[in-house]
């Protein structure tokens, strides 16, 4: 369960240094994109030296790595898969990529005698990916599915505007997939880090479509990701009531009963007490 | 000569240049050398102690870099100069 992922460049040791302060659920440490190809070496020394100073950090630890297709996918696996990260994000996934890196971290989780199994996040940012969607998300490790909109469009041919008609289609598919293996549908980063009015606005418009979270690429989006994203006073104030008429009812025997002369039922239940679960993981109770 | 760099000049990072050498030569660089200027001496020579090293000409050039960072750097210079074997 998550709202927010803050991508942070692996290769800047101050930004690693106060990767954990801003407010994120998770943080990403980046070896992909934003590490050129020839500080590669340098970025992954850096981060793997940078977790083994510290106490595992108390966020969820994703590492995005290279694409298995590149020299560097190995390289990258071996050094970060330890204890201290929870999660690996892996570029232009597959059904068979992500069979290979099952395979991978198996052996890996083995050989370092680790004492959980580490995770995996899926980047959707192929046409193919798309496709396979389903199948992706249904995967061992897997517990959440990110939207990446900028390759994606780059492999439709479409050109990204800040309205995203262009996504839309991709939007829908990842929600429907994520949200039909009970895993995190994350949306694809709002890339005008100036402008958080227009941030906000798109962070409900996915919210409203079932996104349930948002990649960061600047601290600043972090705020306005986790309200948004965060359960509101009155859904609060709503699960609260349904769960004491439940209770209520299940004295009396009743299965379905009515609140507000609303009829309540199983999943009016399940939805609020989904909500109270947030509000109390994100400490809103 | 074959030498390896790595690391840059920006704020909390540093450059760690290594040189061929036939003796052991540390010299630092740093914003903070009176405070930090001997730690970084002994941190460096505890690393190339751990990696084996005796014959080594290190130059770090500190911009505050925590001891994670100078250990990373340092390497990663390493590695690279050893890659040009």
């Amino acid at each position: 369960m998550r709202r927010s992922l803050l991508f942070i460049p692996s290769n800047n040791p101050g930004m690693l240094e106060s990767s954990s302060l801003f407010g994120s659920d998770s943080v990403i440490f980046d070896l992909e994109d934003s590490v050129s190809v020839s500080e590669k070496d340098n970025s992954r020394n850096l981060l793997v030296s940078f977790l083994n100073s510290k106490e595992k950090l108390n966020l969820e630890v994703v590492v995005r790595i290279n694409a298995s297709d590149t020299p560097f996918y190995h390289f990258d696996l071996e050094a970060v898969v330890s204890d201290k990260i929870d999660t690996i994000m892996l570029p232009k996934a597959s059904v068979e990529t992500l069979h290979k890196l099952d395979k991978d971290l198996s052996k890996i989780e083995k050989e370092k005698k680790l004492a959980n199994k580490i995770k995996v996040i899926p980047i959707i940012e192929l046409a193919s990916s798309l496709i396979e969607a389903s199948k992706i998300a249904a995967m061992l490790r897997v517990n959440g599915l990110l939207l990446g909109a900028e390759d994606l469009s780059s492999d439709l041919e479409v050109v990204r505007t800040e309205e995203g008609l262009e996504i839309l289609y991709a939007r829908m598919v990842v929600v429907t997939a994520a949200k039909a293996n009970k895993i995190d549908a994350i949306d694809t980063p709002f890339t005008n880090v100036f402008d958080n009015d227009k941030l906000k606005k798109d962070c409900k418009f996915v919210r409203g479509i079932g996104m349930n979270a948002k990649a960061c690429i600047h601290p600043n989006q972090i705020e306005v990701v986790n309200e948004v994203f965060s359960p509101t006073e009155a859904e609060i104030n709503w699960a609260t009531k349904v769960l004491i008429a439940k209770e209520e009812a299940e004295k009396k025997n009743q299965g379905v009963f009515s609140l507000d002369g609303k009829m309540v039922d199983k999943p009016v239940i399940l939805r609020a007490e989904k909500i109270i679960l947030k509000a109390k993981k994100y400490k809103l109770l | 000569m074959r030498v390896g760099i790595a690391g840059t000049l920006e704020s909390n990072d540093c450059i760690i240049t290594v040189i061929e050498s036939d003796k052991l030569i540390i010299e630092v660089k740093s914003v903070v050398y009176d405070f930090f200027g001997k730690h970084i001496e002994n941190l460096i020579k505890n690393i190339l102690e751990e990696l084996k090293i005796k014959n080594i000409k290190v130059i770090c050039e500190d911009k505050g870099a925590l001891d994670y960072t100078i250990k990373a750097r340092l390497i990663t210079a390493i590695k690279r100069l050893e890659a040009k074997k």
